[in-house]
């Protein structure tokens, strides 16, 4: 009996493996000053209501806090806890939040977020919410570039610009039938 | 035409690409909803289009959909076609939308596998880029498996951009696909070394995230990291590096001191170092009122590395505990999170009241509930932290919780519930002030109900009510208290508490009626009482809740016939109050393993059969052929050494756990021996804050008390205590000439003594526990009662009808000696052979007689009751028995008054052939600490049916303890064996001790394996003489089996 019950368990050892290990960051999200979400990209899977639920829990977390405070807080119930922390900045009417586990650097996230938003402005040239909006696709590209399945692949801006515009040459290039790009605002 | 109604429609698709959506949306913002679905609808047929280009502008619009919450999953098969599209753009488009809405159940990713496959083979680098990033966030094991080899094979592409997404997409693979890890690893180690750095980077990152859940396997690469870490400029290496070093140290001490001695050096010197500056710096940016968001960063990451620090270092961080308390200040709630924190590791005997003093500050200022409720949670679990350790004085402790019980809406009135409960319980001291201060709540709940139903709060009036009712005794006004508690607004608290109300005031209503009782011209105010409960208790009995209900019915008629035996006059008090006599004590929770497992009941036994498998069945064949009582006894073997091997696997196993914390801790440093000391030493008498005492704090409700008044009082107590300290120390100073500077200086911890005891069960019996007999001696001071007994009895035999006297052949006289034990519990040797030696002559003893219970006496405390058994085991009739015990300097048998000192007392019944009964003994002792032995003698006639002359001999007759053996061996020799119950069976294996007032000074639970003649027994209590002689009889005990 005891031997049957120590085979379970092992095979349960071996069937959580991956879950316990878990990627470094777990979410991206961009929101405005009113919690509409501009940008969220989730690092592990959840359904389409937590998403969503969680970016409100997300908004609400952050948006009270004063300026001038400090840009790191404890996750919310629904992203992980006190196990995960938020770190946050607030560049006028956007809030760039990402939600980290302990393994990540306070500091250097901090810093990501700001190579983030400077890539922004390079490549939509003075970015603005409105960039963001209809540009989601685009935004995504970029980030994709700097993070890749929740690990950080490149910090450094000049490489991701030069990746960037690159494949977007590549776009143009290739001819459109039917579509011409717009340049909407 | 055909064609004009095609191209139109292809048009109006075509206007509605993503920015069209999302103007659309800001347009229509009353009925978004509405629009996004046609808008969907829209989609639905632009996906069922041939046109790849329209598909995909679909399918990026369902992207933007899936942001906003929602489900896009039916268009998967969809996504998997843009994938498969030739075209860069479309490719791109396809594989954004599936990592944003493919998970490891989306069905559809087993068939993209030889897409994603090409799509890492093609030619172009971004189209390779592309899945590769979107292969990152839905990898699934299957995909894992299967593209494992071409994800390796990337990982020497030519392009740096390639190789460096291949080399961080191997975490995910090997996360999802740990067989992969191997043969990858040799791959991923050049990867370190990689001309590129960015593609180091990822290999640097991957790496640390692999060591750090298992650093032991990547010790050797530590020289590759190190000079990686030399050579590096890129911050993020560094970091990794940093925290990768910091796990691999503690696992190969020879490596630290060759490469890393002169790295930990530097860090930890840094650590300090950042410290100090850290501290300096939150010191520098309180007193400014404008800081900005970066000294705030600081602040954060200062008091974060602070709060990792404090595990190992905690001398280190508790210097700076006056910063840590302004930071509780800071208008920025992630930093007082933070702070508070730290506090729990910081407060002393000392600080404890002036910290709790501030945190209650806080509480009074708090704004947010959440932060209010964690500030509470914080109070508490500093306050009640390793059993109450830091608390000196429990009146301040209760007031306390009396001013938490003040904020409104918090979610935790059942912890400061509980914690009322216990401390009332525990702390024995406390229970008249903690009931004066529970009946003021009771009187005032209005204020803690308010007007909100779900108001948390109103849980302490649970703890409230039973701490009024079952300790009624200290109540000053019991009736007003009961009145209190049958208020008609009590029927709007919930349930649960409306149940503690009504059984309560039962409680209440028997210490009020006995008070009324004592006076008798009241007998008219003890039937107005019971009218009271009379007419109130209906609302309760008409109450929704089941409990409620039911006891109020029950009390509402016992009520009634209480009043009915008044109105004949008829004292009932007494009576009642024994409806809930007796005394609740607390259970320690480790107590449940204590309960020895039933003989006959294993555990481990299949309920119902295991439905196959061969070895179960071998196993309980087995057990079957053996029988069962065969294998219950080797079951109650097992269990004790079982206990305690899982203690020490316990045990082991935290340790393992510490360890691992301390290895993943990338903050953690060995300590050097010097820097502790350097901040030991600064922790002097010098640096012990003076705290201004600020009593203008107004009362907010009359009559509570202010937790304040018991932090002025301890002030005082200690600086008495000091004072009177520092004499002596000046005293003996002058005698000795010396200075002693040194070891008077500090305050120590111990010297601070607490005002009450706490009662620490941890390692107390149960109640329960079946073989254990509560002691009820009233505690009499301080004083410590034992009993242990031995008596000795003696007897005789006569074949004829006559009667015998026994001596007391033991030259040892008639001193006796008593074992100390607080309590003895004794099992009963029930065997044949029983604890007595009979006589020496070959007849065997008729009448057999064991000691079964010793107790203490209710109602005197100096007062032992033995119960004795007496079996007839003859044929005969036995009458006359008359027992006697010589007196001793420590005991005495309570004789009837007017006998002499050396009188017999007559065994109150006869016993016929085969038959046993009690008798009971009443001893009075004077010390319970010495062990004691008692002798005595027993004397009866039997009669026998044959007619003989009657014989006068003098048989001498052993005079034999009632102790139990150890073993069954006979005792003739006259040893003196005082323990009781040491195992005698198989079952009987408990050695209990218990204190008569329930502190428990004394526990045992000798574990004696029979197999390896070991006996280990753990012992403990707060008495070393009793200790000492109660070991020493053990010993002796077991030196002689």
């Amino acid at each position: 009996m005891a031997r049957v019950e120590t085979c379970g368990s092992r095979l349960l050892r071996r069937l959580r493996f991956p879950i316990d290990q878990s990627i470094m960051i777990k979410a991206i999200l961009i929101f405005n000053n009113h919690g509409k979400p501009r940008l969220s990209k989730f690092y592990e899977h959840y359904n389409e209501d937590t998403e969503q639920q969680i970016i409100r829990e997300t908004f609400h977390l952050v948006s009270k806090r004063d300026e001038n405070v400090c840009n790191f807080l404890e996750g919310g119930m629904l992203i992980g806890g006190s196990e995960n922390r938020l770190i946050y900045r607030h560049y006028a009417t956007l809030y760039f939040v990402f939600c980290v586990d302990s393994s990540e650097s306070e500091l250097g996230i901090l810093d990501l977020i700001q190579v983030f938003v400077e890539t922004l402005d390079k490549c939509f040239e003075n970015v603005c919410e409105l960039d963001l909006i209809f540009h989601v696709d685009k935004v995504h590209n970029i980030l994709a570039e700097m993070v890749m399945g929740g690990m950080v692949l490149e910090t450094n801006m000049n490489e991701i610009i030069i990746q960037v515009d690159a494949q977007n040459k590549m776009e143009k290039s290739e001819t459109f039938i039917f579509q011409s790009p717009r340049q909407d605002r | 035409m055909a064609l004009k109604i095609v191209k139109g429609s292809i048009d109006r698709m075509f206007d509605k690409n993503l920015q069209d959506l999302v103007r659309g949306i800001r347009n229509h913002k009353e009925d978004e909803a509405k629009y996004i679905s046609t808008c969907i609808d829209e989609i639905k047929q632009e996906l069922k289009q041939d046109n790849i280009a329209v598909k995909s502008n679909a399918v990026c619009k369902l992207t933007y959909l899936q942001m906003l919450g929602y489900d896009v999953s039916w268009a998967a098969f969809n996504i998997v076609e843009v994938m498969s599209s030739s075209k860069f753009t479309y490719k791109r488009i396809g594989y954004l939308a599936a990592s944003q809405c493919f998970h490891e159940s989306t069905d559809v990713i087993m068939l993209t596998t030889n897409q994603i496959r090409k799509d890492l083979s093609s030619p172009n680098q971004y189209d390779t880029g592309v899945a590769l990033t979107g292969l990152s966030c839905f990898v699934t094991p299957d995909l894992a498996r299967d593209l494992a080899n071409d994800i390796m094979t990337l990982m020497s592409h030519t392009k740096p951009y390639i190789r460096k997404k291949a080399v961080l997409i191997m975490y995910k693979v090997f996360l999802k696909y740990p067989e992969s890890l191997r043969p990858a690893f040799p791959r991923m180690k050049e990867k370190l070394e990689d001309p590129d750095p960015g593609v180091q980077s990822a290999a640097v990152n991957v790496i640390c995230e692999l060591a750090r859940r298992n650093p032991k396997n990547y010790l050797s690469l530590a020289p590759l990291f190190f000079k990686l870490m030399t050579s590096s400029t890129n911050n993020w290496v560094l970091i990794k590096i940093i925290k990768l070093f910091g796990a691999l140290t503690p696992l190969e001490p020879r490596l630290g001191k060759k490469l890393i001695e002169p790295l930990t050096n530097l860090i930890h010197s840094r650590i300090l170092l950042c410290l100090s500056s850290v501290a300096v710096l939150i010191s520098l940016s309180s007193g400014m009122p404008n800081h900005s968001a970066s000294i705030q960063v600081m602040k954060y990451l200062g008091l974060l590395a602070m709060s990792k620090i404090l595990k190992t270092h905690p001398k280190s961080v508790q210097s700076h505990k006056d910063l840590i308390l302004q930071c509780l200040d800071d208008k920025d709630e992630s930093i007082r999170l933070r702070a508070l924190d730290l506090l729990y590791g910081m407060v002393s005997k000392k600080n404890l009241m002036e910290i709790v003093k501030k945190l209650m500050l806080h509480v009074d200022k708090a704004e947010g509930t959440t932060y209010r409720d964690e500030l509470l949670t914080k109070i508490i679990d500093i306050c009640s932290q390793s059993n109450y350790q830091y608390i000196t004085n429990f009146e301040w402790y209760i007031s306390i919780l009396v001013e938490l019980t003040r904020l409104e809406g918090t979610r935790h009135g059942h912890l400061i519930a509980s914690q009322m409960l216990d401390v009332a319980i525990r702390v024995k001291a406390i229970r008249a002030f903690a009931v004066a201060q529970m009946a003021t709540l009771l009187d005032n709940a209005h204020l803690l109900t308010g007007n909100t139903q779900h108001n948390g709060i109103c849980e302490v009036l649970y703890a409230a009510a039973w701490i009024c009712g079952e300790f009624s005794e200290h109540l000053e006004d019991p009736m007003a208290t009961l009145e209190a508690m049958l208020r008609p607004k009590v029927a709007t608290l919930p349930g649960h508490i409306q149940a503690v109300y009504v059984q309560n005031a039962a409680k209440l209503f028997s210490t009020v009626l006995r008070g009324q009782e004592g006076a008798p011209a009241d007998s008219k105010v003890a039937q107005e009482t019971s009218q009271l409960l009379i007419d109130r208790l209906p609302v309760f009995v008409q109450s929704a809740n089941l409990e409620v209900q039911e006891r109020a019915s029950c009390i509402l008629q016992l009520v009634k016939y209480i009043q009915k035996l008044q109105q004949k006059d008829v004292e009932v008090a007494e009576e009642v109050t024994a409806l809930f006599a007796g005394e609740l004590n607390p259970v320690a929770p480790k107590a449940q393993k204590k309960v020895p497992v039933p003989e006959g009941l294993d555990l481990d036994a299949w309920i119902n059969e295991p439905p196959s498998g061969s070895e179960s069945e071998d196993e309980g064949r087995k057990t079957k052929t053996k029988g069962k009582a065969v294998f219950a006894k080797e079951e109650s073997r097992h269990t004790k050494p079982r206990y305690t091997e899982v203690d020490e696997k316990e045990l082991a196993k935290r340790r393992e756990v510490r360890k691992a914390e301390q290895a993943n801790n990338p903050f953690y440093i060995k300590a050097s021996p010097s820097s502790q000391k350097v901040y030991q030493e600064a922790v002097g008498v010098e640096h012990i804050p003076v705290v201004q005492i600020d009593l203008s704090v107004p009362l907010k409700v009359p009559g509570m008390p202010m937790s304040d008044q018991y932090v002025k009082q301890e002030e005082e107590r200690r600086e008495k205590n000091k004072a009177d300290r520092k004499k002596k120390d000046k005293k003996k100073r002058r005698e000795k000439g010396r200075q002693r500077r040194g070891d008077s200086g500090p305050e120590s911890e111990e010297d601070i003594t607490p005002a009450h005891m706490v009662d620490i069960v941890t390692e107390e019996m149960p109640e329960t526990a079946l073989y254990t007999i509560p002691c009820l001696f009233p505690s009499q001071k301080s004083s410590k009662h034992k009993k242990k007994k031995q008596k000795k009895e003696e007897k005789d035999k006569k074949k004829k009808k006559h009667q015998h006297h026994h001596h007391h052949s033991d030259g040892a006289g008639d001193e006796s000696v008593q074992n100390g034990t607080v309590e003895e519990e004794e099992p009963l040797p029930v065997s044949k052979q029983s604890p007595f030696i009979l006589s020496t002559q070959s007849n065997p003893c008729p009448l057999d007689i064991q000691v079964c219970d010793i107790q203490g006496n209710l109602h005197d405390g100096s007062q032992v009751v033995v119960s004795v058994i007496f079996e007839n085991k003859c044929d005969s009739f036995i009458k006359s028995m008359e027992f006697n015990v010589m007196d001793s300097l420590n005991s005495k048998l309570q004789r009837p008054e007017g006998a002499g000192p050396h009188d017999s007392l007559t065994v109150p019944f006869q016993l016929p052939p085969g038959i046993s009964n009690e008798a009971r003994f009443i001893f009075s002792m004077q010390s319970i600490v010495m062990p004691q032995k008692l002798k005595g003698t027993l004397t009866f006639i039997v009669k026998v049916s044959w007619s003989c002359s009657p014989q006068s001999t003098h048989i001498p007759h052993y005079p034999n303890q009632i102790e139990v053996y150890l073993s069954r061996v006979p005792n003739t020799t006259g040893v003196d064996l005082t323990i009781k119950c040491l195992l005698t069976g198989s079952n009987q294996q408990y050695l209990l001790l218990r204190h008569p007032c329930n502190i428990c000074p004394l526990c045992m639970c000798p574990c004696p394996s029979q197999a390896d003649q070991t006996v280990s027994i753990d012992a403990k209590c707060d008495e070393p003489g009793l200790l000492g002689n109660v070991l020493d009889e053990i010993k002796l005990t077991f030196s002689q089996c």
